[in-house]
C-alpha cells in the first residue's frame, strides 16, 4: 500500500530568511523522514532561495513530505522533480592518497572513463573533480573505493533544474 | 513622526483590535510593558507563571475566536511558554506570542537570559521569527496576526530584541498584508465535493465523524442541518463534542479510546465514513489497520498535510469545514424509498448497540462523578466549561452534554495537565458576563493552582470543581488494568493516606470560599452556592479513589474491541 522505497527529488523555493533551512531540515528529523541530501543557494531574486532535496521514501511518505512543505509558511513553491525532465549535477572531489606510479595511471584511466578532471596532483596523491549526476558519482566512488585504499571523498549534494527538451538525472 | 519600536508594538495591537494582553515582565520586555502602561485601553493580565499565561491566552482565544496575545521576557520567561505553545499548536488555537530578546549585539554571546526561543519552538509554531530590523517590525506583527488567525489556525511567535524595542522608526502599520508564500485555502474544489456527496448518497451505512475543525469554523448548525436532512448519524471526537446536540436524531456520541461502544461500532461497520475537521489521531483510530475497515473514507480538512497522513483516504477535500458543509447542504435531499429503509435499519443498528452498552459508571461509596456532572448540567445550564486532563475529563466528556450555551474548552492533542484552571481564567477575561467553570483533577489542578492569585487579583472569578480521587487517576487506571495494580508514583497522599494539600484551607488563604463535598446529597447545594457567588469558588468533590473510565480501548488495539467493565 505504501509503495516501495525509492529515491525522489524535490525543489523548493523559499523565503531567503534566517531559520528556513533549519525548519526544512528539522522536518526530516521531527517526522523521521530519510534525507539523502539537501543543497541551497539563492536565485535571481536575492530574497528567494532554492533548495534541491533528495529523499529516500515510499509513495505515501513522499506525499506527506510534499504536503508538509506546502503547508510551511516560509515555502513559496514545492516542485516534485521525481518524474519530470531535469538536469542534475553534483560537485564531487575525490582525493586519492598514498599511491605509486602504477596506481596513478589507474586514476587517470578512471578519470578518463568518467570524464572527470584531475585538478591537483602531488608525488603520491591526486585530486579528481567531478560534476556528474549523483548516480554517476555514486559509481565513481564505488570504483575508487574498490581500487584504492586511501581516499577522501567530499560531495556537495545534487542541484537540479527542470529541463526544457532533454533530461539528465 | 518617528516612534519607538515599543510604541509601534502597541499601535499595532490597537489596530488589530486587541483588548487584552497576558503579560509577565522581565528585563527584556519592560519597554514594551511601559508602552502598555501608557495605553490603559488595553487590559494587561498578570498571571503567576508563563505556562499558565499561555493557557489563559488559549482560553481567551477559544472563547472569543480572536487570537490570544501574550508577552513574556527572554530566557526563562520564554522557555516557560513552550508547553503552552505546543498545546496551542496541537489544538490549532490562534495565539500571537511576543518574547523579549537580548539586544542584537548580544545575540549569540550566551548573554544573561538569552535563549534561542525561535529555534526551540520551530516545530511547534505555525510561524516564528526574530525581528532583527526595526523597519520590519510593523510588517512582522501584521504577518503574525494574519498567519495565526487564518487557515489552520495556530500559535505564532515573534521575538523582539530589546534594542529594536527602543529604536526609533516609522510609525506606519499596514492595513493588509500579501504573502507570496502563504495562501490559506479559500473555497472548495466543487468537483471533489460532488464526488464525496455522491458517495455519501449511495451509502447504505454512512457515518459522519466530526472534529474540532467543525467547531472552529462555527459549522455546528450547518452540520446538524446536513446530517438531519440526509439522515446520517454523527460521531464526534473529544474536541468535536457538541457539534451535534444530544437530542438530535443524528447524535451518536464520542468515538475513540473512551468513546461510546455504539460510536466505535458504527465506525467499524459503516460503509462510508465522512470525516470532517479531524486528523485521525491515534486516540480516535486505535489500531489503524482495523479502523473503518469496511468503509470508503472522505476527508475534509483545511490542512492538506492532515489528509491521508494517518489513514489513507479515498476522497480528499481541502476546505474549511463550514465552506464545505454549506455547499453540501445545497445539494442535500431527504432520502426516500429503499434508501430511506436502509438508513433506518442502520440507525436502528446503532441504537441497539447503544442499548447493549450505554455509558455507565458504578460507584458504591463516596461521590459519583456522573452525579456531579448531572448536577452541573442542572445548576449551570449556560456557562463556559474548561477541562483538565485525566479521568475527570473523560467523565465530563461522557456525562456533561455540550451545548451551544455551554461550550467546553479542553486540551485535546497534547493532553496537557494544568490546562483547565488557567484556561478558565482566560475564558473569563474574554467573557466576563458568563459563568466559567473549570473541571479539574486533583493532580492537574496542582500543576497551575498558583493562578488562584490571578483570579483573585485580576478580578476573574471562576468556579473550580476538583474531582479528588487522591490519585493521578488516569495513570492509576492503567496500572490497575495492565500492571497488576502496581501503583508507582500515582498516589497523591502521604504515607498515612492523608491528602496534601487541604484544598479548602488553601483556598481560604486566598480569601476564596471553598467546600468539600463527601456525600452525594450535598452535590447540588454546593453547586448552587458556587452559582450564587460572584467571586472565585472552589468545590472539592471526594470521589472514590479507584474507579475507572469505561469503556476503554487499550492503546494499539482495534476500536471495536473495548474493555466494557
Ligand atoms: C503535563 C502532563 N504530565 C503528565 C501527564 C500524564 N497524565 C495524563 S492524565 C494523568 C493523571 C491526572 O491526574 P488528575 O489530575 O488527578 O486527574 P484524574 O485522572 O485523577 O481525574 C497524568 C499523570 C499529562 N497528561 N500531562
Ligand atoms: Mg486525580
Amino acid at each position: 500500500m505504501a509503495g516501495k522505497m525509492k529515491k525522489r527529488w524535490i525543489a523548493l523555493y523559499t523565503e531567503n530568511e534566517v531559520g528556513v533551512l533549519s525548519k526544512v531540515s528539522g522536518l526530516f528529523s521531527a517526522k523521521s523522514y530519510n534525507l539523502n541530501s539537501l543543497t541551497v543557494g539563492t536565485t535571481e531574486h536575492p530574497d528567494i532561495s532554492r533548495m534541491t532535496i533528495s529523499v529516500e521514501s515510499d509513495d505515501v511518505t513522499f506525499e506527506q513530505i510534499k504536503k508538509q512543505f506546502n503547508s510551511m509558511v516560509e515555502i513559496i513553491k514545492v516542485i516534485d522533480l521525481t518524474n519530470v525532465p531535469i538536469h542534475m549535477k553534483e560537485v564531487l572531489f575525490a582525493k586519492i592518497k598514498q599511491i605509486g606510479p602504477e596506481e596513478k595511471a589507474e586514476v587517470f584511466r578512471i578519470a578518463e572513463t568518467f570524464s572527470v578532471k584531475p585538478v591537483d596532483i602531488g608525488t603520491d596523491a591526486i585530486i579528481l573533480e567531478s560534476t556528474l549526476t549523483e548516480r554517476k558519482n555514486d559509481e565513481l566512488v564505488s570504483i575508487l573505493r574498490k581500487s584504492f585504499k586511501h581516499i577522501d571523498v567530499t560531495r556537495g549534494g545534487a542541484v537540479a533544474v527542470e529541463g526544457i527538451s532533454t533530461s539528465c538525472r | 513622526m518617528e516612534i519607538s519600536g515599543s510604541a509601534l508594538f502597541v499601535k499595532a495591537l490597537k489596530e488589530e483590535g486587541v483588548d487584552t494582553v497576558f503579560a509577565y515582565p522581565g528585563g527584556n520586555n519592560t519597554d514594551l510593558l511601559d508602552e502598555l502602561y501608557k495605553n490603559p485601553e488595553i487590559r494587561v493580565i498578570l498571571p503567576r507563571h508563563e505556562q499558565a499565561l499561555i493557557h489563559e491566552a488559549e482560553g481567551y482565544a477559544e472563547a472569543t475566536n480572536k487570537p490570544g496575545v501574550c508577552l513574556v521576557t527572554s530566557g526563562p520567561g520564554a522557555t516557560n511558554t513552550v508547553t503552552g505553545i505546543a498545546d496551542a499548536h496541537y489544538d490549532s488555537v490562534p495565539l500571537v506570542i511576543f518574547t523579549g530578546q537580548v539586544s542584537r549585539p548580544l545575540i549569540g554571546n550566551d548573554a544573561f537570559q538569552e535563549v534561542d526561543i525561535i529555534g526551540m519552538t520551530r516545530q511547534i509554531v505555525k510561524f516564528g521569527s526574530t525581528v532583527r530590523e526595526r523597519e520590519k517590525l510593523a510588517e512582522r506583527i501584521k504577518m503574525a496576526f494574519h498567519i495565526a488567525n487564518t487557515g489552520k489556525k495556530g500559535p505564532v511567535i515573534l521575538d523582539i530584541p530589546k534594542d529594536v524595542q527602543t529604536e526609533m522608526g516609522a510609525s506606519d502599520y499596514p492595513k493588509e498584508i500579501h504573502m507570496r508564500s502563504y495562501r490559506p485555502p479559500e473555497g472548495v474544489h466543487v468537483g471533489q465535493l460532488k464526488k464525496a456527496f455522491s458517495l455519501l448518497q449511495s451509502a447504505k451505512k454512512p457515518l459522519i465523524l466530526s472534529g474540532h475543525g467543525v467547531m472552529m469554523s462555527g459549522a455546528e448548525d450547518i452540520l446538524k442541518a446536513f446530517a438531519e436532512t440526509m439522515k446520517i448519524p454523527v460521531v464526534t471526537t473529544i474536541l468535536g463534542n457538541g457539534a451535534i446536540p444530544v437530542g438530535s436524531p443524528s447524535f451518536v456520541g464520542n468515538a475513540g479510546m473512551h468513546g461510546r461502544y455504539a460510536a466505535n461500532m458504527a465506525i467499524t461497520h459503516c460503509d462510508v465514513l465522512f470525516s470532517i475537521g479531524t486528523r485521525f489521531n491515534d486516540r480516535i483510530t486505535g489500531e489503524l489497520s482495523d479502523f473503518a475497515k469496511n468503509a470508503k473514507i472522505i476527508h475534509v480538512d483545511v490542512d492538506t498535510a492532515s489528509i491521508s497522513r494517518n489513514v489513507v483516504v479515498d476522497i480528499p477535500v481541502v476546505a474549511d469545514a463550514k465552506t464545505a458543509l454549506e455547499k453540501l447542504q445545497e445539494w442535500a435531499k431527504e432520502p426516500e424509498g429503499a434508501s430511506l429503509k436502509e438508513l433506518d435499519d442502520w440507525r436502528n443498528t446503532i441504537a441497539s448497540w447503544e442499548k447493549e452498552h450505554p455509558l455507565s459508571l458504578s460507584v458504591k461509596e463516596g461521590v459519583d462523578p456522573k452525579k456531579v456532572m448531572e448536577g452541573i448540567d442542572e445548576v449551570f445550564p449556560d456557562c463556559i466549561v474548561t477541562l483538565d486532563v485525566g479521568q475527570h475529563q473523560m467523565w465530563a466528556t461522557q456525562f456533561l452534554p455540550v451545548k451551544r450555551e455551554r461550550p467546553v474548552i479542553s486540551s485535546g492533542g497534547l493532553g496537557t495537565m494544568g490546562f483547565g484552571f488557567p484556561a478558565a481564567i482566560g475564558a473569563k477575561a474574554a467573557c466576563p458576563e458568563k459563568k466559567v467553570l473549570a473541571i479539574t483533577g486533583d493532580g492537574g489542578f496542582q500543576m497551575n493552582m498558583q493562578e488562584m492569585a490571578t483570579a483573585v487579583v485580576s478580578g476573574l472569578p471562576v468556579t473550580v470543581i476538583i474531582l479528588n480521587n487522591g490519585y493521578l487517576g488516569m495513570v492509576r487506571q492503567m496500572q490497575e488494568l495492565f500492571y497488576d495494580k502496581r501503583y508507582e508514583a500515582t498516589s497523591l497522599c502521604d504515607e498515612k493516606g492523608a491528602y496534601v494539600p487541604d484544598f479548602v484551607k488553601w483556598a481560604e488563604s486566598y480569601g476564596v470560599p471553598a467546600l468539600r463535598v463527601e456525600e452525594e446529597k450535598d452535590i447540588e447545594s454546593a453547586l448552587c452556592k458556587a452559582r450564587e457567588s460572584d467571586g472565585p469558588f472552589v468545590i472539592e468533590f471526594m470521589i472514590p479513589s479507584e474507579i475507572n473510565v469505561l469503556p476503554m480501548v487499550k492503546s494499539g488495539t482495534p476500536i471495536d474491541q473495548m474493555i466494557l467493565e
